[in-house]
C-alpha cells in the first residue's frame, strides 16, 4: 500500500529525515517509535504534504501513485488521513459543516454523488457511537474550548467518517488520561481491517497496550534504526531509548 | 496643477456654491457651519483625524461644485430593496426624499416619519431640542459642510412605551449615469423612553459617474429605549461618501450597530456613540470586506460618560486586491463613570500583498473602577488552519473561503431580525466565495 525509500526532508534549512524505507501492507499495524526530535512528527507531516517540510531526496508511492506529487487534499481523497498531535481550533465552522464538506469533495473525487443531510446524518451517528462523542460538541465550532481528550476523540471521529485506506496517528496519546486513551484506541480498533493500514507515531508504549502493532519502527536521528514486532516495543519501555542511542553511538 | 496637493481654497469654492435662496430652514446652522468650514478647510494628510484619507484630494480631482441638482431617471428602486425584508421604505433619490418610492407601513400611532423640511414647521419643539446638537460641525469639515448644504431629511419620532414592529429601510440612491452627483443629506431619530425601532440604512448608485454624499446622523435614545441600527454601504458605483452617525444613550438604553462595508471608492464614517447614562448596553459592530480600489475607513468613539455601562465593539476586516482600510476606534471613560465595562476589538486579515491596513485604538480613561480592554491583529490566512482543513480532503480553495467566512460570520451573531441576517449572511457568501 505504502512504499517509502531512502526519504530525505527538511524543514527551515534544517535536515530532519536521513534516508527512511519503510513498506506498509493492507491489513497491518506499524508503531513508529523513538525519542523526541527524531522526526518522528516531521515523517507524518511529510505523508500528509505539510508545505513547510521540504522532501530533498527519496520516493513515496501510495498505493502506486507518487504520492509527493500529490496536494494535501489530494492525498486526503486518494485515502490517506492524518490524526494531529495538536488538533486546530477554528472557530465558526462547526465539525459537522466541516466533515460534511470534506466528505463530499473527497465523494467528488471518487465520482460519487453528495451524501444528502439525512444519510450524512444517519452515517454520523453510526461513527459518533464508535468514539463515544456526543452531538452537542460537533455541533460547535471545531475544537474550540475542546478539552486534550475531546480534540482527540474529535480526530478518530473524522477518520471514521472519511475511512482512509492509510491513517498516521501523530502521538494521538499525548495529553490523554487513561480514560481518553482506552476510548481513542477503541474507535481506533474498531476501524482496523484487513483492508486498511494504519501508521502510529508515539513515544510511548502505553497505547500500544490498547492497539496492538504488526510492526515497530525505531526513529533515531531520522533513520529507522531498529525493527521489530511489538516486543520490541516493550523491550524499549523496559530499557529506554538510551540503549538506542548507545547502540548508534558504537555502530 | 500638481494633483497631489490640495488646492488650499477648496473649502472657499465649495462655500461660493452655497445660494441662500435654495434652504429655507435652519438658516442659522447654516451661517454657523459656513463658518466652521472657512476655518477647518478641507483636510489634508497633515491633519490626525484624516492622516490616510486622501477625501481632499479626490475631491478636487472629480467634482465640480456647480450649485445643480443632477438629474435621474430612476423608475424603479427593486434592485436596491432587501429581499423578504417587510420593511417601512424610505427612498432618497440624489439626495431628495422620493415619496412616491417610499411606503409606510407602519401605523402613526407607533412611529411619525417625516421629511426634515416638513418637521420644522409641524414639530419645532422637538426639533430646536434635538437637531443638530449631537453633530458638531466646528470640529468636523464635512459635518460643516453637511450643515451647510443638507437640503432633504428624515425626522423619525417614536412615542413612549412603543415597539416600532416593522424596521425601517431608508435606502439612498444616487443616479450618476449622465453627470456627477453631489448630495448632502440629514437623518434625525427621536426614541423616547421605552420605545424600540430597528433602522436599516443602504447606500446605492447606479452609473460610473462620480458620487459625493454626506450624511449626518443624530439618534437620541432616551430612557429604557432600544436602537438596532444598521448601515449597509455595497455601492457600486464611482462613490465618495462621508457619513457622520452620532448616537446619544440615555439611562438603561440598548443599542447594536452593525456596519457593512463592501463597496465603493471611499467610505468614511465618523461614528459615535456617547453613552450618558446608567446601565447602558451597547454593541458596536462592524465587516468590511474590500476589493479593488476600495477605501473604508472606520474613526469610531465610544464615550462613557457615566458608571455602570457596557460596550463592546468589535470591526472584522477582510481586505483584497489593493483596497485600503483604515480604523480608528476611540473610547473614552470620562471620571464619573466608574464601573464601566468596555471592550474594542479590531481584526483584519489581509488577502494580498497590495491591501493595506491601518489601525488605532485609543483608549482615555480617566475613571480607576473600570473593565477595559481592546485588541488589533492584522495577519494572513491561517496556514496551519488551511492545511488542517486540507488534509481532510478540502480543496485548497474551499478551505480559505471556510475560513474566511467564519472569520466574518462572527459579527452576525448579534443580529435579530431573520431577513436582516440572511440577507447579510448571502452577500457575505457571494463577496468570499461560500461553495459549501
Amino acid at each position: 500500500m505504502l512504499t517509502i525509500k531512502n526519504l530525505q526532508a527538511k524543514v527551515a534549512e534544517k535536515q530532519i529525515l536521513n534516508g527512511i524505507d519503510l513498506n506498509v501492507n493492507a491489513g497491518e499495524v506499524h508503531a513508529i517509535m523513538g525519542p523526541n526530535g527524531s522526526g518522528k512528527s516531521t515523517l507524518a507531516s511529510v505523508l500528509a504534504g505539510r508545505e513547510d517540510y521540504e522532501v530533498t531526496s527519496g520516493e513515496i508511492h501510495f498505493q502506486g501513485k507518487n504520492l509527493l506529487e500529490l496536494s494535501p487534499e489530494d492525498r486526503a481523497r486518494e485515502g490517506i488521513f492524518m490524526a494531529f498531535q495538536y488538533p486546530i481550533e477554528i472557530p465558526g465552522v462547526s465539525t459537522i459543516n466541516f466533515m460534511k464538506t470534506a466528505l463530499n469533495q473527497i465523494r467528488e473525487h471518487r465520482g460519487l454523488p453528495s451524501l444528502d443531510a439525512v444519510s450524512f446524518l444517519t452515517l454520523m451517528k453510526e461513527k459518533m457511537k464508535l468514539v463515544e462523542i456526543d452531538q452537542s460538541l460537533l455541533s460547535r465550532a471545531l475544537n474550540q474550548g475542546f478539552s486534550g481528550g475531546e480534540k482527540k476523540r474529535n480526530e478518530i471521529f473524522q477518520m471514521a467518517m472519511l475511512e482512509p485506506k492509510l491513517a498516521i496517528l501523530d502521538e494521538t496519546d499525548s495529553g490523554l488520561d487513561i480514560d481518553a486513551l482506552r476510548i481513542v484506541a477503541n474507535g481506533v480498533n474498531k476501524l482496523r481491517s484487513k483492508n486498511n493500514a494504519i501508521i502510529v507515531v508515539t513515544h510511548y508504549q502505553r497505547l500500544l497496550d490498547h492497539i496492538v502493532p504488526d510492526f515497530v519502527h525505531v526513529l533515531y536521528k531520522g533513520k529507522i534504526v531498529k525493527s521489530g514486532t511489538k516486543e520490541l516495543a516493550l523491550e524499549l519501555e523496559a530499557k529506554g531509548y538510551d540503549w538506542i542511542k548507545s547502540e548508534e553511538a558504537i555502530a | 496643477m500638481s494633483s497631489t496637493t490640495v488646492k488650499k481654497d477648496l473649502q472657499i469654492e465649495i462655500i461660493e456654491s452655497f445660494q441662500e435662496a435654495n434652504f429655507g430652514v435652519a438658516k442659522e446652522l447654516r451661517v454657523k457651519a459656513i463658518a466652521n468650514l472657512e476655518r477647518l478647510g478641507m483636510p489634508t494628510g497633515k491633519q490626525e483625524e484624516y492622516r490616510f484619507t486622501p477625501i481632499a484630494k479626490n475631491l478636487e480631482k472629480h467634482f465640480n461644485w456647480e450649485n445643480s441638482i443632477a438629474p435621474s431617471s430612476i423608475t424603479s428602486i427593486d434592485e436596491f430593496l432587501i429581499p423578504d425584508l417587510d420593511a417601512n421604505v424610505l427612498v432618497f433619490i440624489n439626495g431628495s426624499f422620493s415619496k412616491s418610492h417610499s411606503k409606510i407601513v407602519s401605523p402613526e400611532s407607533q412611529v411619525k416619519i417625516k421629511t426634515l423640511w416638513d418637521a420644522f414647521q409641524s414639530d419645532k419643539e422637538i426639533i430646536s431640542a434635538y437637531f443638530d446638537k449631537l453633530v458638531n460641525s466646528a470640529r468636523d469639515p464635512f459635518a460643516a459642510m453637511n450643515s451647510i448644504f443638507w437640503r432633504e431629511g428624515l425626522f423619525i419620532h417614536v412615542p413612549e412605551n412603543t415597539n416600532v414592529e416593522k424596521p425601517i429601510l431608508i435606502l439612498h440612491v444616487n443616479d450618476a449615469r449622465t453627470s456627477q452627483v453631489i448630495a448632502h443629506t440629514r437623518l434625525l431619530v427621536v426614541v423616547e423612553n421605552n420605545s424600540a425601532i430597528s433602522i436599516v440604512e443602504k447606500f446605492d448608485s447606479t452609473g460610473s459617474q462620480p458620487v459625493f454624499h454626506t450624511y449626518s446622523e443624530e439618534f437620541a435614545i432616551k430612557e429604557n429605549a432600544q436602537l438596532a441600527y444598521y448601515k449597509i454601504q455595497n455601492d457600486q458605483g464611482s462613490s465618495y461618501q462621508v457619513a457622520n452617525t452620532l448616537i446619544h444613550q440615555a439611562n438603561r438604553s440598548v443599542v447594536n450597530t452593525f456596519t457593512l462595508i463592501f463597496s465603493g471608492q471611499l467610505v468614511r464614517n465618523n461614528f459615535g456613540i456617547t453613552i450618558d447614562g446608567e446601565n447602558c448596553a451597547s454593541h458596536f459592530y462592524g465587516l468590511y470586506a474590500l476589493k479593488g480600489n476600495t477605501f473604508a475607513d472606520n474613526h469610531t468613539v465610544v464615550d462613557h460618560k457615566k458608571p455602570n455601562s457596557f460596550s463592546n465593539e468589535l470591526y472584522k476586516g477582510i481586505v483584497d486586491d489593493n483596497s485600503k482600510c483604515v480604523f480608528n476606534g476611540k473610547i473614552f471613560v470620562r471620571p464619573y463613570a466608574q464601573k464601566t465595562n468596555a471592550f474594542q476589538s479590531n481584526r483584519n486579515i489581509l488577502i494580498s500583498d497590495a491591501a493595506t491596513v491601518n489601525t488605532k485604538p485609543q483608549l482615555e480613561i480617566w475613571a480607576d473602577d473600570v473593565k477595559c480592554s481592546h485588541g488589533c491583529t492584522t495577519g494572513q490566512l491561517d496556514e496551519e488552519a488551511v492545511f488542517y482543513l486540507q488534509s481532510r480532503g478540502i480543496s485548497r480553495t474551499t478551505a480559505k473561503a471556510m475560513l474566511l467566512y467564519a472569520f466574518a460570520a462572527e459579527v452576525l451573531e448579534p443580529i435579530q431580525n431573520e431577513k436582516l441576517r440572511v440577507y447579510f449572511d448571502q452577500l457575505i457568501s457571494e463577496r468570499l466565495h461560500k461553495d459549501f
